[in-house]
């Protein structure tokens, strides 16, 4: 592994040259990251067992009161508001995962199958959109979900939203935004490993008399788990802590926890409630990379 | 392998076309007559020419690219070298470093924006230059950034034949005249594209400038979000189109630099 024979080169050292110059390289990155990652992260968790101040502050004493409301446990006794935003931003962002999914799919089977000349043209149009300002595509869907645009009109003869009005604010607006934004970022792990796909397998698999669905299934399927994994994570995870396109292309009823947390620093200014939002947003992240990281170097010692 | 058929084909084009459709639109809108809304008046250039009197447009660009230039030279510092030595050097807790490290990848922006708010609430009462500002703003770029520079240096830097350097420190070389000549021309290519990705990332990025600005540090997102949440865009689509073809410039000739470029050193 290329990998290993890097760190051989290190290895010729001391162990006291190992780790001074492990220091000068990696030391100023880490103090960086322990500054402003660190420190702030263990700062909003510290903050989300506090009190709200009078003025928009925190205080002492230490609750557990922000967790219990998130829970929904308030107050004023049971209210589903918050339990339903974290489960809407979980089934939004695995609706998203899936949508994206079923679309990558073919799209990178199809730029994997097309002869050199057209390959990297057709990558190059799918890694456009990824440079381009998700805010910027995003407002773009208001103006196609208009009133009386025609894609808005085709829409109300399908019998999908009320006609005359437009499509968004809603569930549906959010979740197309999502999809385009996101699509990228399954397509291009995909096609990674399609593209190195030993399609032999698949003839072989065929001679042996598996049919379509079989070959996939047992030939293809097992050889673009990595990217398919890959993909899963880069969409699913940001999706779920979305703010720009569930605020431009929803409303209330749409609201998912970046936009609940927003409101909690925005305009209702209670930093604990807020704070523990963020700070669960932030675990269900971090269990979801520990998930994959696993997965991932289960799949690395697989030849 | 089999051509795509005309089924696939056709889902691939449906799909493409779902993809571009916001883009185009936003361009077409750009010459749009109307004032408000989003209903079609006729044909216009006069956004073109109006933005170029938009003091606010013309000074969120300039914040925009102070931003992007000043975190993006600190993190290609920053996650270069952090790449060398996390390939490079065994230390205590290596491993460890090695999986925090794709934290700020995946870190909800919205989360990361509201603690360094917190933290710089909670520390600018001591330290006076941590109040908001473009140098809020540049701390908190820099921070998402490392991670991503750190990551596309240490792939190409583990692709790199070690047989390279050891001939040069056999050849008698040293451990500074061969980082110099030999693994830093090699790591370029790598430094760059992480440059260019964490360049890009500053420049789109909306959720952890918009929590970390202060007054007179508007950034072009930051005011194209401001004027769509109030409804005004008809010079906004004009600014977002040439946003749109800045993108897609630098995409085509990056491609086409990479694929017309013969690399001397061909990754094992």
């Amino acid at each position: 592994m290329p990998e290993k024979r890097q760190m051989h080169l290190g290895q010729q050292l001391t162990r006291a040259g190992r780790w001074s110059r492990a220091g000068i390289t990696s030391g100023p990155a880490a103090l960086w990251l322990g500054i402003f990652l660190a420190l702030p992260l263990a700062a909003i968790l510290a903050i989300s067992f506090l009190t709200r101040g009078e003025y928009g502050g925190v205080e002492l004493p230490f609750t557990f009161d922000s967790y219990k409301r998130l829970a929904g446990f308030g107050e004023l006794g049971f209210d589903s508001l918050y339990p339903v935003v974290l489960g809407r931003s979980l089934a939004l962002g695995m609706a998203t995962a899936v949508l994206c999914l079923a679309a990558a799919l073919p799209l990178a089977f199809f730029i994997a199958r097309l002869s050199e000349k057209y390959k990297g043209a057709a990558l190059t149009l799918v890694v456009i959109p990824f440079w381009t300002n998700l805010l910027i595509r995003t407002y773009a869907w208001q103006i196609l979900f208009s009133p009386n645009r025609w894609l808005t009109v085709a829409a109300h003869s399908l019998g999908i939203g009320t006609a005359g009005e437009a499509l968004y604010p809603g569930t549906l607006a959010v979740l197309t935004g999502m999809v385009c934004d996101f699509l990228p970022f399954m397509v291009l792990p995909l096609y990674a490993s399609v593209e190195k796909m030993d399609w032999t397998l698949a003839e072989a698999a065929a001679d042996l008399g598996a049919d379509r669905w079989r070959v996939f299934r047992h030939a293809l399927l097992p050889q673009i788990w990595p990217g398919l994994g890959a993909g899963f994570i880069l969409v699913f995870l940001p999706a779920t802590g979305q703010f720009v396109i569930p605020d431009l292309l929803g409303g209330a009823k749409t609201a998912m926890l970046g936009n609940v947390i927003q409101q909690q620093f925005a305009s209702s200014r209670d930093w604990p409630f807020g704070s523990a939002i963020a700070a669960v947003a932030l675990l269900l992240v971090l269990v979801g990379l520990a998930i994959f990281q696993r997965k991932g170097s289960k799949h690395e010692v697989l030849p | 392998m089999r051509r795509p058929g005309w089924f696939l084909s056709a889902i691939a084009a449906g799909l493409y076309i779902f993809l571009y459709a916001p883009i185009v639109v936003i361009i077409v809108f750009s010459f749009n007559a109307a004032r408000f809304g989003t209903v079609w008046e006729g044909f216009t250039t006069k956004w073109y020419g109006a933005l170029l009197h938009d003091s606010a447009a013309l000074s969120a660009t300039k914040n925009t690219l102070l931003l992007a230039l000043v975190s993006t030279g600190i993190a290609t510092l920053l996650g270069s070298l952090l790449a060398f030595g996390l390939t490079r050097f065994d230390f205590p807790g290596r491993k460890i470093f090695d999986r925090v490290l794709y934290v700020p990848v995946f870190v909800p922006d919205i989360v990361l924006a509201t603690s360094l708010l917190l933290f710089y609430s909670l520390v600018g009462s001591f330290i006076p230059a941590l109040e908001l500002g473009m140098t809020t703003m540049i701390l908190g770029h820099v921070t998402f950034q490392i991670s991503f520079v750190a990551i596309v240096v240490r792939a190409r830097l583990a692709g790199l034949d070690p047989a390279l350097e050891e001939a040069a420190r056999d050849l008698g070389a040293g451990e500074w005249k061969t980082f110099l000549h030999v693994t830093l021309p090699l790591m370029l290519p790598g430094v760059l594209a992480g440059a260019m990705l964490a360049f890009t990332l500053s420049l789109d990025d909306f959720i952890v400038s918009f929590f970390t600005s202060g007054p007179g540090s508007t950034t072009l997102p930051i005011l194209i979000y401001s004027s769509v949440k109030r409804g005004l865009t008809p010079d906004i689509n004009a600014l977002a189109t040439l946003i749109i073809l800045i993108s897609v410039l630098a995409t085509v000739s990056l491609t086409w630099l990479q694929k017309n470029k013969q690399d001397p050193h061909p990754k094992k």
